[in-house]
């Protein structure tokens, strides 16, 4: 038999325990108090990264059960191919329910309306709400980190939203030990973060210890991308890019992956697992200033889109 | 797997440090936090220029490191910080999870929140001024979250002239206070946040100090309680029974251990109920292991069928606690609405919520040097630092707090509204006798109600 030993920290004692042994531990313990005292949780899964190390911690925490809940996708319209079929596969190997929230339909049949930027982000707030309410879901988990952002440091892991799933900073619920406060009244329901502490970095040591595949474009490959506000946009049928816009062949990769046409790509050459964590130990950028344009509206851009109740 | 991936595991084996900084604005404690991160390189480019533009901004010809650990746009504009701020950092020696609370009478609640995670506390003070009130409740929030290691950091050193008696004073002064208060280990650095001495890299300043700077201690300080020595303490959060054909009689109790050691063939008892039984096998997240500790996430099952559930606590036999119904404990109040005698709340421990009555309110602490008690008050407002003792419907198997962080702990929800109302340390407060002698000359003094 083996035991978490053989991943010991730097103290010595046969009782060590690594930073990614107790992030993990906190994420599969927050995950069974959701299972023990909610009807209806439901993880948001848009095929990235953090939801992808989501559901892999949800995957274990259950074992050799099922997970006891489905998934949620709010489909843009504008999603990465590879993500989408990165997603399908994943809901089929492990015996999935998925729900997709599509902005499209919204925007078809007029209950929203594209931005003049083409950004769809903030377009997702509401078919995430409606999906919400349709679906009943008391408890819904979504890979935020409170590394990403500084409007997110101050997020609890359980996180009250009222019956028009809005934030309010000065409402929620002080956190104690391993204390979660999940009581929501009827029409309320609880944004669950089981990577409240996590970063990027620990994301990714954590991907490459426990061997979580990935879908393909967070590996270096090459595309045709084109410059807009200081960073990579991938061509596509979203709309981009305007005539003044080159298109040329890069090699680049993802660090996040959203709606296409608000997520950039950075050059790299990172096209191991390994050459990626050494690549992000060495950025000078966070990942949401290097990838994301809906970031750089304003300063307080999360904060605004989070009191509407976005992710 | 190759060379490389075993390498980047290697990297990877760090231990997590969680600890909690408390002092006020004027004390520079944004500025220390801004330093650590900063000087850490755990800043990036992006983040500095938005410093550095919002200084210009504000017409400050340098970057304020303060304005890294303003969050939200509330905060900005009114200069304030409402609530606890998580930050991360990492060397190759260790990841930390920094819990940043502001200092305030009024935000007690805040640091209470971020010392119960913690296992150092960082407490500021300002060279010119030494130990003042608010270092002593700093110290006092400390000692009763029983938070093991406390590093006393005494800033603005450039403003004393880097004069080694300025410091000695403070920091004898401080130790007396908090080795009163029961602080187990208490460890002094003279430091300037603003300069950067002695936070990331040592002063070329004080040649008189020879100790670690402040992230050397971080490193190095230790991390968690020795599980061997603590009995073993197993809240059941979930029932696993995926009821397939390849796992037909599968039954398994999923937790987090709370503290202590559990291993295949220990005899356990099941609380309230007192059921006994012995660990059969116990799975760490898929892998089957003989032996698992806190604070690790496993699943135990057991030899016997016996009526378990969510809410139960596996213990072993040998060292299990006794429920009991009624509660006696030192408590933070936490929210606007006054805790009354004669509420009706909800009373969680570890996995349990049961109903409960506040049956008597013995006394409330004030936190200043003496720690006078306010015998029998008529409720606990927010901030307020007391004793209660409750009644509650069905047994709970509390332990002291001063032998388990997390199974002496519990919180008060409003059955109303959920609203979390106060904070819960089964026992009395500080663990030093020497506090109640203190108390007692107090006392004497004169304090008038």
């Amino acid at each position: 038999m083996t035991t978490a030993t053989q991943r010991a920290g730097d103290t010595g004692s046969p009782y060590a325990f690594s930073h990614l042994d107790a992030l993990e531990s906190e994420a599969v313990h927050i995950f069974r108090e959701v299972a023990g005292e909610f009807e209806r949780p439901v993880i948001l899964f848009s095929g990235g990264k953090d939801s992808i190390v989501m559901l892999h911690l949800a995957l274990k925490a259950f074992s050799p059960a099922p997970v006891p809940f489905g998934l949620l996708h709010v489909d843009t319209g504008h999603n990465f191919p590879e993500v989408i079929a990165y997603r399908d596969r994943t809901v089929e190997q492990h015996g999935l329910r998925l729900h997709v929230a599509s902005v499209q339909d919204y925007i078809d049949d007029g209950r929203l309306r594209e931005r003049p930027d083409g950004t769809r982000n903030p377009l997702q707030t509401v078919p995430l709400l409606d999906a919400i309410n349709e679906g009943r879901y008391d408890a819904v988990f979504g890979g935020g980190r409170r590394d990403e952002e500084k409007a997110r440091a101050k997020e609890r892991v359980f996180s009250l939203r009222d019956e028009f799933g809005a934030w309010d900073p000065r409402r929620q619920r002080p956190e104690l030990w391993q204390l979660y406060n999940g009581r929501h009244a009827p029409g309320e329901h609880v944004r669950v973060f089981p990577l409240s502490n996590w970063t990027e970095l620990d994301v990714w040591q954590y991907i490459a210890r426990e061997g979580v595949e990935l879908p393909e474009i967070y590996y270096a490959h090459e595309r045709d991308v084109f410059s807009r506000s200081g960073m990579w946009l991938t061509a596509g049928e979203w709309g981009g890019p305007k005539d003044d816009e080159p298109v040329q062949r890069r090699l680049i990769r993802y660090r996040t992956v959203g709606d296409m046409s608000c997520t950039g790509a950075v050059d790299s050459d990172a096209a191991t697992i390994e050459q990626v964590i050494a690549e992000i130990a060495a950025s000078r950028l966070t990942e949401r200033g290097a990838t994301r344009a809906d970031d750089k509206l304003s300063e307080a851009a999360m904060e605004d889109r989070k009191r509407e109740g976005y992710f | 797997m190759t060379e490389t991936l075993t390498d980047t595991l290697d990297v990877s084996a760090t231990s997590l440090l969680r600890f909690a900084t408390a002092g006020s604005v004027d004390d520079g404690k944004s500025t220390l936090v801004g330093r650590l991160l900063h000087d850490s390189k755990s800043v990036l480019a992006d983040q500095l220029e938005a410093v550095e533009a919002a200084s210009l901004r504000r017409g400050q010809d340098a970057p304020d490191l303060a304005l890294l650990t303003d969050g939200l746009r509330a905060e900005r504009e009114q200069g304030i910080t409402i609530d606890v701020a998580y930050r991360y950092f990492a060397t190759p020696r260790r990841r930390f999870i920094l819990a940043d609370t502001p200092g305030h009478v009024q935000y007690t609640r805040n640091m209470v929140t971020g010392a119960s995670t913690a296992e150092l506390a960082v407490v500021l003070v300002d060279a010119r001024n030494g130990v003042v009130e608010q270092t002593r409740r700093h110290a006092a929030v400390a000692a009763l979250l029983r938070v093991p290691h406390v590093v006393l950091a005494v800033n603005k050193m450039d403003l004393v002239e880097y004069a080694e008696p300025v410091f000695a004073a403070i920091a004898e002064e401080f130790t007396a206070y908090a080795a009163s208060l029961g602080v187990p280990e208490i460890t002094a650095i003279p430091i300037s946040a603003l300069a950067g001495d002695n936070v990331v890299t040592p002063s070329a300043h004080m040649d008189w100090y020879g100790g670690p700077t402040i992230l050397e201690h971080l490193e190095t300080v230790p991390v968690g309680t020795d599980p061997a020595h603590d009995p073993a303490r197993f809240p059941v959060q979930y029932v696993i029974r995926p009821q397939t054909a390849e796992h037909h009689d599968y039954r398994g109790y999923a937790g987090r251990i709370a503290s202590g050691v559990l291993r295949v063939g220990d005899p356990v008892t099941v609380l309230p109920s007192g059921a006994t039984s012995t660990i059969a096998a116990i799975d760490a997240l898929g892998e089957r292991v003989d032996a698992a500790w806190a604070p690790q996430s496993v699943t135990v099952l057991l030899a016997d069928d016996v009526d378990l559930s969510r809410g139960d606590l596996i213990a072993p036999t040998a060292a299990a606690p006794v429920p009991t119904q009624d509660v006696e404990a030192t408590v933070c109040h936490l929210h606007e609405r006054p805790l009354r005698v004669g509420e009706r709340v909800l009373l969680k421990h570890g996995t349990r919520t049961v109903k409960a009555i506040v049956k008597r309110l013995p006394y409330r602490i004030n936190l200043t040097e003496g720690l006078a008690h306010e015998d029998e008050p008529e409720r606990l407002d927010v901030n307020d630092i007391g004793a209660v003792v409750l009644r509650t419907a069905e047994p709970l198997p509390l332990d002291a707090y001063a032998d388990s962080r997390l199974t002496g702990s519990f919180v008060l929800i409003d059955p109303a509204d959920g609203s979390t109302l106060t904070a819960g340390m089964t026992g009395e407060p500080f663990a030093a006798p020497a506090t109640k002698a203190e108390q007692a000359a107090a006392d004497d003094e004169g304090w008038d109600f």
